[in-house]
């Protein structure tokens, strides 16, 4: 079936390539029937994709050996779960990913639009074939996900353990939607330009397909930073990794978008910035694609071992040069219809918040990409880390959440002073009081952290006195009880009050990420059995060494031949807390010089966290296992030298038994981090307040009929 | 295996050829039949300038009478005052009976 699979990789580069041309063709020559014919390719191509991805599915549940990226990346031992997820931890296999997802949101976007706006969506049809066939014609011709060897080995290699985890599995498809949804506004945008059509009718096209790509990408990175919090032994969710930043970026110039969208939307302003805002999104989106797959940085999401960098700088040169062209070009009919009314007003928050959205994006940029250019400057590579970040990342995120607590208070096009006064009472008094409690509290040690808690309670004010006053408002108008008024408030304003909400999980998540890394307490020593450790005000005490050999032990289907940890009691006030299992997960390797027993043992091993999560504090612990003790590499030595491979595992078992018995001392790594839980839960709300702000509401449908006629659109528009 | 991978492919290009190629079919079918007219393969007239026109109108439309419920919610929730509100109010209706003028005056959407 691998046939089918590459033949399906062909025809779908030979649709591409006909939409595009269709669709190019029909626009300009005015004739319908071949537009349309180039629509219908979006959808053939997702069709195509879909039997191809489904093949590679079927080889991977199979076991089909024979297919390179199965052998490569799964064994009969791995799990079915992780072996259907499995498609996508290679770099074939997340290309395919990358193709028919790009297919797939292509064609919903496609038929979605499929009776407005014809001129611009067969523009938007070119230029979406285009990417999808850029995508495909690297399978086709540098890595092909149905490549097959022969003969077909006996076993495969199995699943990295890094990516023995759920939430690794979904993040992928999770980051991949969001970068291929945030496309479709580029794709569309340029469709605008080029049929120099930049009016209402394409921002309402595009904004529920930017309002998902968005929301994809958040979720996509909070998956991976809970990845790497739970998984990885360094304690964090976020390292400021390339990868990590490159999906951040694209997020972040898209947060801006669709906050000064609402202007566009309102007043006929900043479109210049819109579009250049939607190209420069879909762009980063592309070069986050290009930071993953091409392993041009150094990073632990660097799995790739092939570069495609010199194709994806080809196709991020052309976006690049094709949208300053296209926006210079058009320029004229870009111009603003109005003016801002007055400083103070909901518009000059917008653009506030726009600027500083933007400016961080600008710092992350620079320091995710200056390794780079510095080495192509001096010749020697260099890298930022970290602190560098935190340094102008910190200001700017307390900047931004002050504006995210300013915007909702204020009303749109003018606020006069005395109304701005009144309606910053209790946001302030909240900020205030807080303030008031965390200083009698003595919790001043950290001014940043502080300003950010106090900002977070300004927000929670002003959004909560939001909800209050429309309830109210509700209330005088329909009679309505409390409850009901404020359900109806939000069904009838879900874009206002989806958006007052994902702004509440954005405060939340930046209180856990303050609080978690101020306040942490943390130790790194070692300890032998018995021993104990104060961190924080828990107390840790090495209760006894733990040790399990796979098959039969292998309960969370890590995949190592040995797993080596601790069982850990912790107390607080001597009183019992929790018990926590860390382990150190030891794999095979390939390397013969190992020995047989050694290279049963050999690989990476892999650190198992232990985490006790709560709404207030995490306590989080790893373990490094001295394996190299001397009285165990005499075990291996030994085996290596009288066992024959297949009773390899015998020596391991002894090896285990002795662990047990004269355990020797481990490294342990602990944690405490208060209000961790805050950041998962911040990015909930984010998500639920988000998908009330993408709902289709029912009044838009009344708003339609009722306008019909002059008057009743009049008598329709009184009622809030 | 080799040649039931053949007749899927092949299977599958005839069915993306026919799906693809199915609207230019159409149009040059309707273009052979004695009564064809100018309309296109999905039986809808060519798109004219109105029709262009009268989506950006429709979604200026919806925009404005968003913007209307909401400039009544900032004055009620107290961002506004009477004074501002009767104001912006008042442009905000004049704009949108615009709106409505001009899409009264382009011809009905053919069906």
């Amino acid at each position: 079936m691998a046939g089918l699979g590459f033949a399906c990789l062909v025809l779908a580069l030979v649709v591409c390539a006909y939409g595009i041309g269709a669709s190019l063709y029909g626009v300009r020559s005015g004739r319908v029937e071949f537009s349309e014919s180039g629509r219908r390719s979006v959808y053939a191509l997702a069709g195509i994709l879909t039997v191809a991805f489904i093949v590679l599915e079927v080889a991977f549940l199979s076991n089909d050996f024979a297919f390179n990226t199965v052998a490569d990346t799964s064994s009969r031992t791995t799990p079915a779960f992780y072996r259907a997820a499995a498609v996508w931890s290679s770099q074939e296999g997340s290309l395919l990913l990358w193709a028919w997802l790009m297919s797939l949101w292509s064609s919903l976007a496609l038929f979605l639009t499929r009776k407005r706006m014809r001129d611009v969506a067969a523009y938007a049809t070119a230029i979406m074939l285009g990417f999808s066939g850029f995508f495909v014609s690297l399978m086709v011709f540098y890595a092909n996900p149905f490549a097959t060897t022969h003969p077909v080995p006996p076993e495969g290699a199995g699943l990295d353990p890094l990516l023995r985890f759920p939430t690794m599995m979904i993040h992928p498809p999770m980051l991949y939607s969001g970068y291929t949804l945030c496309t479709i506004p580029l794709a569309f945008g340029m469709g605008a330009l080029l049929a120099r059509r930049v009016d209402a009718d394409w921002i309402k096209a595009i904004r529920r397909f930017a309002f998902a790509g968005w929301l994809f990408l958040g979720m996509g990175i909070l998956l991976g930073a809970r990845w790497s919090y739970s998984e990885l032994g360094w304690g964090g969710y976020w390292g400021w990794d390339a990868v990590e930043n490159a999906s951040l970026m694209p997020w972040l110039t898209a947060t801006a978008f669709l906050h000064s969208l609402m202007i566009q939307e309102k007043r006929g302003m900043l479109k210049v910035w819109n579009v250049s805002l939607v190209l420069a999104t879909g762009t980063l989106a592309i070069m986050g694609t290009f930071l993953v797959r091409s392993g041009i940085l150094n990073s632990i999401h660097a799995f790739g071992g092939q570069t495609l960098g010199v194709p994806f700088v080809c196709l991020i040169a052309v976006l690049i040069a094709g949208s300053i062209y296209l926006v210079v070009s058009r320029r004229e009919m870009l111009r603003s219809e109005h003016r801002l009314d007055s400083w103070l007003s909901r518009e000059a928050i917008f653009l506030a918040n726009n600027l500083v959205l933007v400016g961080l994006c600008f710092v992350i940029f620079w320091g995710t990409y200056f390794p780079l250019i510095s080495e192509a400057l001096t010749g020697q590579e260099a890298s930022v880390g970290p602190p560098w970040f935190d340094r102008y990342t910190v200001p700017l995120a307390l900047i931004l959440v002050l504006l995210s607590g300013i915007g909702p208070v204020i009303a749109w096009r003018r606020a006069t002073l005395a109304n701005a006064r009144r309606n910053f009472l209790v946001p302030i008094g909240c900020a205030l009081g807080l303030l008031a409690i965390l200083e009698i509290a003595g919790v001043t040690q950290k001014p940043l952290a502080l300003v950010m808690f106090c900002l977070a309670a300004f927000v929670f004010g002003s959004i909560g006195q939001e909800f209050f006053r429309g309830a109210r408002a509700r209330r005088a108008m329909a009679g309505e009880a409390a409850p009901l008024a404020v359900l109806a408030l939000v069904r009838r304003n879900r874009r206002r009050y989806g958006g007052y909400i994902v702004h509440l999980g954005i405060a939340v998540l930046f209180v856990g990420v303050a609080a978690s890394s101020s306040f942490q307490h943390a130790s790194e020593l070692g300890l032998s059995p018995g021993q104990s450790t104060r961190v924080g005000s828990y107390e840790v005490r090495y209760v006894k060494p733990t040790a399990t050999i796979t098959p039969r032990y292998d309960q969370e289907h890590t995949g190592s031949t040995l797993a080596l940890g601790a069982v850990l009691d912790v107390t607080k006030h001597g009183h019992h807390v929790t018990t926590l299992y860390p382990s150190e997960g030891f794999y095979s390797s390939d390397e013969a010089s190992q020995g047989t027993v050694g290279s049963l043992i050999g690989g990476q091993p892999v650190s198992h966290v232990a985490l006790d999560g709560g709404i207030t504090r995490d306590v989080w612990a790893a373990i490094q296992p001295n394996i190299e003790a001397p009285w165990l590499e005499r075990i291996v030595k030994t085996g290596n030298s009288t066992l024959p491979a297949e009773d390899g595992i015998v020596a391991i078992a002894y090896l285990a038994r002795e662990y047990l018995k004269h355990p020797p001392q481990a490294q342990f790594h602990f944690e405490v981090s208060p209000l961790v839980m805050w950041i998962w839960l911040g990015g909930f709300i984010v998500l639920g307040g988000a998908l009330i702000a993408i709902w289709p509401a029912p009044s838009v449908v009344r708003a339609r009929v009722l306008a019909r006629s002059r008057g009743r659109a009049v008598r329709g528009l009184a009622r809030a | 295996m080799g040649f039931l991978v053949v007749i899927l492919t092949l299977a599958l290009i005839a069915l993306v050829a026919a799906v693809v190629s199915a609207p230019i079919r159409r149009a040059r079918g309707a273009g052979d039949s004695p009564d064809a007219d100018a309309q296109a393969p999905t039986g809808q007239a060519p798109v004219a300038p109105s029709a262009h026109t009268r989506d950006d109108l429709e979604a200026a439309r919806e925009a404005k009478y968003r913007e209307i419920r909401d400039t009544e919610l900032d004055f009620r929730t107290g961002k506004l005052s009477s004074e501002d509100y009767e104001t912006i109010d008042a442009d905000l209706r004049a704009e949108a009976i615009e709106i409505l003028n001009e899409l009264d005056e382009l011809r009905p959407r053919e069906p």
